[in-house]
C-alpha cells in the first residue's frame, strides 16, 4: 500500500496477534480482565471489543504523535492517551447498556492498566507508521477477544449450560457453578494453556511458554 | 456485623474478597514474582505500602473532583496520582531508608502497572468509603495480596521438588495451583458474602 514504507503492511502484521503472539495464550499478558469478566460469553465479547477499541485508537494516536513525544515522558504520555480513550469507552458502555456496565464493573476502567495496550504502544506503535500500527493493534485486539471468548464460552457452557444466554442442554443439566466463580477462571485458563502446550508438542515445536509477566515488556 | 464497620471492611478485603484470588486484581506479580519466598515477601510489603499511600491520595483527589464536579477526569487523575505516588515513595525510601530501598529494588517502580492499586482506588470510590474506611480497606487489600502471594510462593517452592510432567510445567501448573488456592478461599465467603 505504501511503496516507501520500510515495513510493508502484510497479512503477517495483522495475524501476529491472532495466534503466534496471541496476547493471552502465548504472551500471558492482561490476565486480570481475562479471568475476571469471562463468566459469560457476552461479557467476554463486550470486554474484548472495548479493549480492541482502546488498542486501535491509542495505537493510532501514539503512532501519529511519535515524533512529538519526548523520550523521557513517553510512558506518562501513553498512559494519559490510553486513559482518555478508556474514559470514552466507559461512558459509551454506560449509555448503551447499564446491565452490561454493572456486570463488567470496575474492569472497564481497569483497561488502563492492561499491559497489552501499554506494551503495544511502547513496542510497536511508537516505532511504526500509523497504518501498520493500526493493523497490528487490530490483530492483537481480535486475538485478545478470541481468547476471552474461548474462556467465556467454556465457563458459561459448563457453569450455566448456555452460550450467549441461550440454554443448550435442557432442564436435566446440573450446572457446574464453580466454573462461574473465581476458581473456574484459573482452572479453565490452565486447561486451555495445557491444550495449547499439547498441540505445540504434537507439532514438534520446541517453543516453551515462559511464566511471563507484564513486567518483561517494560 | 454491619457492612460498613471497620473490622468487616478489613476482613472482607483480606479473606472473603481477596484481591488476587476472588477479584483477579494484581495477577501479574502474583504469577510472576511468586517463584521464591524471599522475593514474594518484599513484593507484598511494597505493594501494601503503595496501596496505603495511593489510597490516601485517591481519597483526597476524589474529594477535590467532586467539589468541582469534574468526575469524568477521575481515571486520568488517579493514574497520574498513583504514578507520582510510586515515584515519591521511591525517592523518600532512597533518602530515609536505603536498606529497605535496596530490599525492594526493581519491584517498586513496577507496582505502577499493578491493577490492584488502581482497582483499590476505584473500589473505594464506588463504595463511598470515608477516609478512615479507605485507610482500613487499603491495609486489608494489601494484607490479602501479601497473604496470597506468600501462599503461592510457598506452594511453588514445594512444587519445585515435585515431579511435574514436563507438558504442564510453567504457566499451566501455576494457574491450576491458583485455581485450587482460590477454591479454598471461597470457603471464607461465608464470613461476609459476595459484594
Amino acid at each position: 500500500m505504501n511503496g516507501e514504507s520500510p515495513k510493508p503492511v502484510t497479512w503477517e502484521t495483522f495475524a501476529a496477534g491472532l495466534w503466534r503472539e496471541n496476547p493471552v495464550f502465548v504472551m500471558l499478558l492482561g490476565m486480570c480482565p481475562v479471568l475476571a469478566v469471562t463468566n459469560s460469553a457476552v461479557n467476554a465479547l463486550a470486554m474484548g471489543l472495548a479493549t480492541t477499541f482502546v488498542l486501535v485508537a491509542s495505537g493510532l494516536l501514539v503512532s501519529l504523535l511519535r515524533a512529538a513525544i519526548p523520550k523521557q515522558v513517553r510512558i506518562a504520555t501513553y498512559i494519559v492517551i490510553i486513559a482518555t480513550f478508556v474514559t470514552i469507552v466507559d461512558y459509551t458502555i454506560q449509555a448503551i447498556s447499564l446491565d452490561l456496565y454493572n456486570a463488567l464493573g470496575a474492569f472497564i476502567q481497569l483497561i488502563v492498566v492492561n499491559c497489552i495496550i501499554l506494551g503495544r504502544a511502547e513496542a510497536y506503535a511508537s516505532r511504526n507508521r500509523p497504518l501498520p500500527a493500526v493493523v497490528n493493534a487490530l490483530g492483537m485486539g481480535v486475538g485478545f477477544t478470541f481468547a476471552l471468548l474461548c474462556l467465556g464460552g467454556v465457563r458459561e457452557l459448563l457453569g450455566a449450560g448456555s452460550l450467549f444466554g441461550v440454554a443448550l442442554f435442557g432442564d436435566r443439566f446440573e450446572p457446574w457453578v464453580v466454573m462461574l466463580l473465581p476458581p473456574g477462571g484459573f482452572l479453565v485458563l490452565g486447561g486451555w494453556l495445557l491444550l495449547f502446550a499439547w498441540l505445540r508438542r504434537r507439532r514438534g515445536q520446541a517453543v516453551s511458554v515462559e511464566g511471563g509477566t507484564c513486567h518483561t515488556i517494560r | 456485623m454491619p457492612h460498613d464497620s471497620l473490622s468487616f471492611i478489613f476482613l472482607d478485603a483480606v479473606l472473603a474478597n481477596n484481591f488476587v484470588l476472588a477479584l483477579f486484581l494484581g495477577l501479574c506479580p502474583f504469577l510472576g514474582v511468586s517463584g521464591r519466598l524471599e522475593t514474594a515477601l518484599p513484593m507484598g510489603l511494597a505493594t501494601t505500602f503503595v496501596m496505603l499511600v495511593s489510597s490516601i491520595c485517591a481519597w483526597l483527589i476524589n474529594a477535590i473532583l467532586v467539589t468541582f464536579q469534574i468526575e469524568f477526569l477521575r481515571l486520568i487523575a488517579y493514574i497520574a496520582v498513583i504514578a507520582s505516588a510510586v515515584q515519591l515513595v521511591e525517592m523518600a525510601l532512597k533518602k530515609f531508608s536505603p536498606g529497605l530501598f535496596r530490599a525492594l529494588g526493581i519491584y517498586l517502580p513496577l507496582i505502577t502497572t499493578n491493577c490492584a492499586i488502581l482497582g483499590l482506588a476505584l473500589f473505594q470510590t464506588f463504595r463511598h468509603y470515608d477516609f478512615l474506611q479507605s485507610l482500613v480497606f487499603s491495609l486489608g487489600a494489601g494484607g490479602g495480596f501479601t497473604l496470597a502471594i506468600l501462599l503461592m510462593a510457598g506452594l511453588r517452592e514445594k512444587l519445585a521438588l515435585a515431579e511435574v510432567p514436563s507438558i504442564v510445567q510453567g504457566a499451566a501448573i501455576s494457574l491450576i495451583l491458583g485455581g485450587l488456592l482460590s477454591l479454598t478461599f471461597m470457603g471464607f465467603a461465608g464470613l461476609g458474602g459476595q459484594t
